[in-house]
């Protein structure tokens, strides 16, 4: 017991100097890469260390390691939620969400009265608690992955609208005057000039919508949901003391959003490197 | 700021003609199976009218949702269970307290990891990829466990509100003290300045643009964190519980008061932040 408390800070100061060590020369690359994670290493060790020294019950706060038991036990089960709540109900949401407020952006583009009004109210909408609107939107599609592509729509909706609204101004009037000595039409000038100019606005508002989609969508699992989803598991498992499988559903709720952001950071640096942002 | 006043209340004037329209839309399957059972026929007004009037709809109107407000906000006593006044204020407290914890902490690391380099490196890059995972998911979690070491009540609702207000704040605070340029800290370096007075005198004020920034995303989070902290509990109190005892009983008109209530809230609370961050940056002379 007190070996285990030992070791928990053991653990730490061994971390800490280790990183302090790391700090001394901070332009290396490998050093600023292997300091995170000597510090995630340290805080798992620790935690490891204090939840068996002090005979934490598992009811309370479970170890590392029989997290990670959990998680290996039941792969089959956190599979199926991951499939019913990230692939059906976020990504899907997510997809429709961020395309319809693409293209009412571009609709609404073309009226500048619409969009001087659009952009307060868009940004307004943004602030708002919209995860409120989850149980009626589970009321109107239903339990299933529906409801909860829906709940994604509306809370991807505005940032992204908002965002690409933005974006679309975001060209200098020097740069439309070139595009209209060149006769562009006003496609052309859409398709050349303002929507690669709109791109970092457009990524900024689709990286938002990463968070937010996985959010809804294990929220809206709290209003009610078939007996499979990650929302779903996390509630019921609360209610049987079952923290350890809690803890491997948000270790896959923290997999899948660091990919998902991860993966549309990439695409944003591919699309968008001409921009001063992803130069380095 | 006066030319917008038009093409706000022309996209406000949208949004209330298509929310009519979708009422009519959604809640006529009901009205026309009322109609058949009852035999009578069914006029275009008739069905407006019944669609604008039912008792549970799909999608109140909301002159219906406008009605429920007054009767609970302003016929009900405070006291009352039935007020929404007494709900939101229960929202409200652990949203503040919430808020505060978070915004103080954060500040506290954000001064952290720009006086301490190795904090900088180990744990900012925790910071940032901290936000791209889905934190609230375990609100439940902490709800249920804070309960069994017998804390209850305002704090765990609150250590909610503190843990999605805290990133926000961290991020933000740590941009605006590292916003002085080299030119600005090495004036302060020729003129002998010791850290804290570098720090009083320049980074903390320079850092106030981005501290206000930070403050309404924080507190924007940290209501939707104090109405989801009142799920698992089982519906007793706050908008939380009147959005979740709604969907249990269907009672469309009481989500969608309590929803109204809770945007009213976040708009007079950020605003309010907006209020003092133009009245202070204007003293200090920044805007």
């Amino acid at each position: 017991m007190i070996g285990w408390i030992g070791f928990a800070i053991l653990a730490w100061f061994a971390g800490m100097l280790v990183n302090s060590w790391l700090a001394r020369d901070p332009g290396v690359q490998w050093r600023r890469l292997a300091a995170p994670i000597v510090f995630g290493a340290t805080m798992i060790a620790a935690w490891e260390g204090i939840v068996r020294g002090f005979d934490i019950s598992e009811v309370l706060l479970p170890a590392p390691s029989v997290i990670a038991a959990t998680f290996a036990a039941s792969l089959d089960i956190l599979w199926v939620d991951f499939v019913q709540t990230v692939i059906k109900g976020a990504l899907s949401g997510y997809l429709i969400g961020c395309g319809a407020a693409f293209l009412i952006a571009v609709a609404i583009d073309r009226y500048p009265f619409l969009q001087r009004g659009l952009l307060p109210v868009g940004n307004f909408v943004a602030a708002l608690p919209i995860i409120g609107m989850a149980p009626i939107l589970v009321m109107w599609f239903g339990f299933d992955w529906q409801s909860k592509a829906a709940v994604v729509v509306v809370m991807v909706f505005f940032p992204m609208l908002v965002n690409t609204v933005q974006g679309l101004q975001d060209t200098g009037a020097m740069q439309r005057d070139l595009m209209r000595t060149y006769a562009a039409s006003y496609w052309q000038t859409l398709f050349k000039l303002r929507l690669p100019a709109a791109m970092p606005f457009i990524f900024n508002g689709l990286k938002i919508g990463t968070t937010l989609a996985l959010i809804g969508a294990i929220v809206a699992e709290f209003f009610g949901s078939p007996v499979k989803g990650m929302g779903f598991r996390i509630s019921t498992s609360v209610g049987q003391l079952a923290l350890d499988l809690v803890w491997a559903e948000i270790v896959v709720a923290a997999i899948a959003g660091s990919t998902f952001y991860g993966v549309m950071a990439l695409i944003e640096k591919s699309v968008t490197f001409w921009h001063p942002s992803q130069r380095t | 700021m006066r030319a917008a006043v038009l093409p706000i209340l022309t996209v406000v004037g949208i949004i209330f003609v298509l929310w009519y329209a979708a009422a009519v839309w959604l809640n006529a399957p009901w009205a026309y199976d009322k109609a058949t059972r009852s035999g009578a026929d069914m006029h275009f007004t008739a069905l407006v009218e019944d669609t604008w009037s039912q008792e549970k709809p799909k999608l109140p109107a909301p002159h219906q949702v406008g009605a429920e407000l007054w009767k609970t906000t302003v016929e009900k006593k405070i006291t009352s269970k039935r007020s929404l006044i007494y709900h939101s204020w229960i929202t409200l407290s652990a949203t503040l307290l919430g808020f505060l914890l978070g915004t103080g902490l954060g500040v506290l690391l954000a001064i952290g990891i720009v006086f301490n380099r190795t904090m900088d490196m180990s744990v900012m890059p925790w910071v940032i990829a901290s936000q791209t995972i889905p934190i609230l998911a375990i609100a439940p979690m902490i709800i249920v466990v804070l309960n069994a070491v017998g804390i209850s009540g305002l704090l765990p609702k609150a250590m909610i509100s503190m843990y999605l207000s805290f990133f926000p704040v961290v991020v933000g605070m740590v941009k605006g003290l590292r916003s002085p340029d080299q030119m600005q800290l090495d004036q302060m370096r020729t003129w002998h300045a010791s850290a804290s007075q570098t720090f009083w005198k320049l980074r903390l004020p320079a850092s106030m643009p981005y501290f206000f920034t930070s403050l309404k995303i924080g507190m924007a989070a940290s209501l939707v964190g104090a109405i989801v902290g009142e799920l698992p509990t089982g519906a007793v109190a706050g908008l939380g519980a009147r959005l979740l005892a709604g969907s249990y009983y269907g009672q469309t008109i009481q989500i969608w008061s309590a929803l109204i209530m809770a945007a009213a809230l976040a708009a007079a609370m950020v605003g309010l932040i907006g209020a003092v961050q133009r009245v202070t940056l204007k003293r200090m002379g920044m805007a």
